[in-house]
């Protein structure tokens, strides 16, 4: 565990890109094999299952360091992170353990099924032979929470360095149904077998979000604009005549959309199409609040499909005839994928994401004003040579949202942060005004910088009027631009609106309270 | 117990109304007994100050050229009705608690104050009383430090790392306290230690003294950057990311401060490390600091006051919050967290 735990202090000691591929690299090439696969599992997210509840785990922390339960409960919200907060109250560790990474994890897996007195016994045993980053991470892990500020593209990059082979490649074989317990680093790493998994997905390219004018990009005849969907990016794959359907956060989300298991009689097998899963009536989308209520479900309610069966609208095809054709150009790509789609029946719930065809750039900036209308939240711009690249990559592919709707508020309630942000009040309720009074309407995280957040911090600190637990009122005083992408009607707010991406823009220095905006106002933005 | 306490909690800070004096009060009043010299603590417009020897020099340099009756550690002074000693708080090199004793009754304000020696400060020294008033900056079991050793050798081995790799390692301190705490702490064998003007200004206050602090240099617009790489330079962190420090280029940067503990503070900095080394009491040194003047009555001021108040009592303290100005936001501190 040490091995890693100074691999996890040098990623957490360092910004830079080259330090971090450096420490990886390095880790790649010393530790023993069973660690390296757990390694690659935790930090591409295929994390463990909580093995022990937070509740317990904070009983038992507080008990080892002979505090009572308020007192962790008051000093968690401070440290920010749970796992930070037992590692740092426990009492110094009285021993030493050469226990390596995957021994711990196989502890952590043997403890989910255990009873809780054995569960117990184990947590305080290890607790009192781990220092404090070992500590942290052991917590971390056992409550299915490990994440760690390295991409999978920084950690693909160094287990390519280390093994010498292609970044590409070595990102698609990462990709998958894997876990530690189904495969070896040896398999999955070395092996050719290319049978071994038919449910493998494709890495996602992924777009920059454009910030200069179209008119950079050059001639508008090599560009491909498409709607942008508000909803959920998806792979859908057939082979060996079935179905998978893979979020663009690598999780297998098939049981979710039973929708697509009818793709398989309409579609030939060994095809791979890129999309976005809609929730979708008649011939438009839903608000993604309807797609929202399907996404965290393992299984669909019948009513629930009834009320927002979902689509795929599918805009690139990677895997054609058994073929990966993601070298080919769009172009080309289109042209099958719409050859492909041609005949489809709309029983089979994917339907070509239409091009949206324009002569030039100013005529784009004027369709892209119309995105709402459209129920798309802007333009993706694809050059149409571009091959199908893997991860996030500039210059072939851009978002081009729409700007979003704003309205200036006044901020009412503030709340400290966790993790990076613990000690600063960060999270903030805003207020419009509605016959004389300040009517909440929604909850803003982010935007500002840091520095903007110390200001506010300490002017919280000295004009809170009243405390609700971690909440304070404070003086309605601060005004702010909120945007948001989008809103709807919500019976289950105050102010009956709910609001899509709320961020605050900016800090209105020059507005008093008074000249914030209206619920009025608000409404009026409504679609 | 007498009818009168020894101290009250004014608006203008803690008066004692037996001796008519205020300790570290935040408004202009006539008789202010100072515990040191940070700027939250010694404030400007006071018509008579009293401190310690030690503390005094510092104080000119902050304020000027004002009226400072000096004191030794450990000497009683009658004023009205009150016998008044100082004593060592271990916080920064002068820096004091206060005894007050009227009519029997002994009441101590400890300032700041940090019970491990650290080679440089005049270590803390434990004063008995009936009435403790206590910081508690770091009033949460979380904090909880390592001895000063291990902070030292994370520096030396973070520096000398950086200075084989010929890079300049840039650490915040703040100018009075911490920034020569570190320089003590520093092994000189590695490379030469620059100082910012405003580390350096005290520096030389305090050498005066006979502190003992090692052999520094102040950059200054002429100072030979080629001639000095590998250095550790010592800056207030407000001089971080200014033209100031852009003529040390990639430098490596590190903070140390006592909130370091914490993940979420560490990342926030956006320096490449952070060391946990304060001058303040930790949650076990609050804990026996408080047990061991064998107080029964308990006033908290500064840093987390309503939980750590609210563990007092549990504990069977008789023990209260005052609210204070003794906060981070001072002029002269960068950190929004840390009072230093």
């Amino acid at each position: 565990m040490q091995a890693f735990a100074d691999l996890f202090n040098a990623l957490d000691q360092t910004t830079s890109t080259n330090a971090k591929v450096a420490a990886l690299t390095d880790y790649f090439e010393t530790a023993a094999d069973p660690d390296k696969l757990w390694c690659i599992a935790l930090f591409s997210g295929r994390r463990p299952k909580r093995a022990v509840t937070t509740t317990r785990l904070r009983e038992w922390a507080a008990e080892r360091a002979g505090i009572p339960l308020w007192l962790f409960e008051e000093t968690y919200p401070i440290v920010g992170d749970l796992s930070e907060t037992i590692a740092l109250i426990l009492p110094d560790a009285t021993r030493q353990t050469n226990r390596t990474l995957s021994d711990w994890m196989d502890e952590i897996l043997r403890l989910t099924p255990a009873d809780e007195d054995s569960r117990k016994e184990a947590v305080l045993d290890a607790w009192d032979c781990l220092n404090t980053t070992e500590r942290f991470l052991f917590n971390k892990l056992l409550t299915g929470g490990f994440r760690v500020g390295v991409s999978q593209k920084l950690m693909t990059r160094a287990l390519s360095r280390a093994t010498d082979t292609e970044e590409a490649q070595m990102a698609h074989r990462l990709m998958g149904n894997w876990t530690p317990e189904t495969t070896t680093f040896h398999d999955l790493i070395h092996a050719q077998d290319t049978e071994a998994d038919q449910s493998r997905p494709y890495p996602f390219y992924l777009a920059y979000g454009l910030e200069d004018a179209p008119e950079a990009l050059g001639a508008p005849s090599d560009w491909q604009a498409e709607w942008k969907w508000d909803g959920i990016r998806g792979q859908l794959i057939l082979r060996g005549g079935t179905h998978f359907l893979w979020s663009r956060g690598e999780e297998l989300i098939t049981d979710r959309f039973p929708e697509f298991a009818r793709s398989v009689d309409f579609l030939p097998d060994c095809t791979v199409l890129d999309g976005e899963v809609l929730a979708w009536h008649e011939d438009k989308p839903l608000p993604f609040s309807e797609l929202q209520k399907r996404i965290g479900r393992k299984t669909v309610p019948k009513k629930l499909l009834k009320d927002a069966p979902v689509v795929l609208r599918a805009y690139d095809l990677l895997e054609h005839a058994g073929e990966d054709i993601r070298d080919k150009p769009l172009a080309e790509r289109r042209a099958r994928l719409e050859t492909l789609l041609a005949e489809i029946p709309p029983e089979a719930a994917v339907i070509p994401s239409p091009v949206v065809p324009f002569n030039n750039w100013q005529t784009l900036t004027d369709i892209r004003e119309t995105s709402r209308d459209a129920h798309a939240e802007g333009l993706m711009l694809k050059r149409l040579d571009s091959p199908y690249l893997a991860g996030r990559k500039k210059g072939d592919w851009w978002k081009w949202k729409v700007d979003p709707l704003t309205i200036d508020a006044v901020m009412i309630y503030a709340q400290s942060g966790h993790g990076r942000r613990a000690n600063l009040f960060t999270d903030f309720t805003f207020a419009v005004w509605n016959n004389g009074e300040l009517v909440p309407f929604t909850k803003a995280y982010s935007g500002l910088t840091d520095a903007e957040f110390r200001k506010i911090t300490a002017w919280v600190r000295k004009n809170t009027l009243q405390r609700f637990g971690p909440v304070r009122q404070v003086t309605p005083e601060h005004v702010f631009e909120i945007g948001f992408e989008g809103i709807m009607d919500s019976p289950r707010h105050k102010s009956g609106v709910a609001l899509r991406f709320p961020r605050m823009i900016r800090w209105r220095h020059d507005k008093p309270a008074s000249e914030a905006n209206t619920l009025d106002d608000l409404r009026a933005l409504m679609p | 117990m007498r009818a009168d306490p020894v101290l009250t909690f004014t608006d203008r800070g803690i008066y004692c109304p037996a001796g008519d004096f205020y300790i570290d009060p935040w408004r202009p009043v006539d008789r202010a007994l100072i515990t040191h010299g940070h700027s939250d603590h010694s404030r400007w417009g006071h018509q008579h100050y009293m401190a310690t020897e030690a503390a005094a020099p510092v104080m000119h340099h902050r304020l000027g050229d004002v009226a400072i009756q000096t004191t030794p550690y450990g000497a009683k002074t009658q004023i009205g009705a009150a016998s008044v000693s100082f004593h060592p708080a271990g916080h920064i090199p002068g820096s004091a608690q206060i005894r007050i004793e009227v009519g029997g009754e002994v009441w101590v304000v400890s300032g700041d104050y940090k019970p491990e020696p650290d080679g440089l400060c005049e270590s803390f020294e434990l004063v008995r009383c009936h009435a403790f008033i206590s910081e508690c900056t770091f009033g949460l079991p979380a904090f909880k430090w390592a001895p000063q050793s291990v902070a030292a050798e994370e520096i030396n081995g973070w520096w000398a790392a950086n200075a084989a790799e010929g890079r300049f390692s840039l650490l915040g301190a703040y100018s009075l306290g911490k920034a020569q705490r570190l320089m003590s702490l520093l092994d000189p064998s590695i490379g030469p230690i620059l100082t910012h003007g405003a580390v350096e200004a005290t520096n030389e206050v305090l050498r005066a003294q006979g502190y003992p602090l090692p052999a520094t240099t102040r950059v200054t617009g002429d100072l030979d950057v080629k001639a000095h790489t590998g250095g550790i330079v010592i800056a207030p962190p407000s001089a971080f990311g200014t033209p100031w420090a852009k003529k040390f280029g990639r430098a490596a940067t590190g903070f140390a401060s006592g909130w370091m503990r914490l993940r979420g503070v560490r990342r926030r900095r956006a320096a490449d490390r952070g060391f946990v080394l304060s001058d303040h009491a930790d949650w076990p040194g609050l804990n026996d600091t408080i047990r061991a003047t064998g107080c029964e009555k308990v006033f908290v001021t500064h840093g987390y006051t309503e939980i750590f108040n609210q563990w007092l009592l549990s504990q069977g303290y008789d023990s209260a919050i005052v609210a204070t100005e003794y906060t981070g936001e001072g002029a002269d501190t960068d950190d929004v967290a840390e009072v230093d």
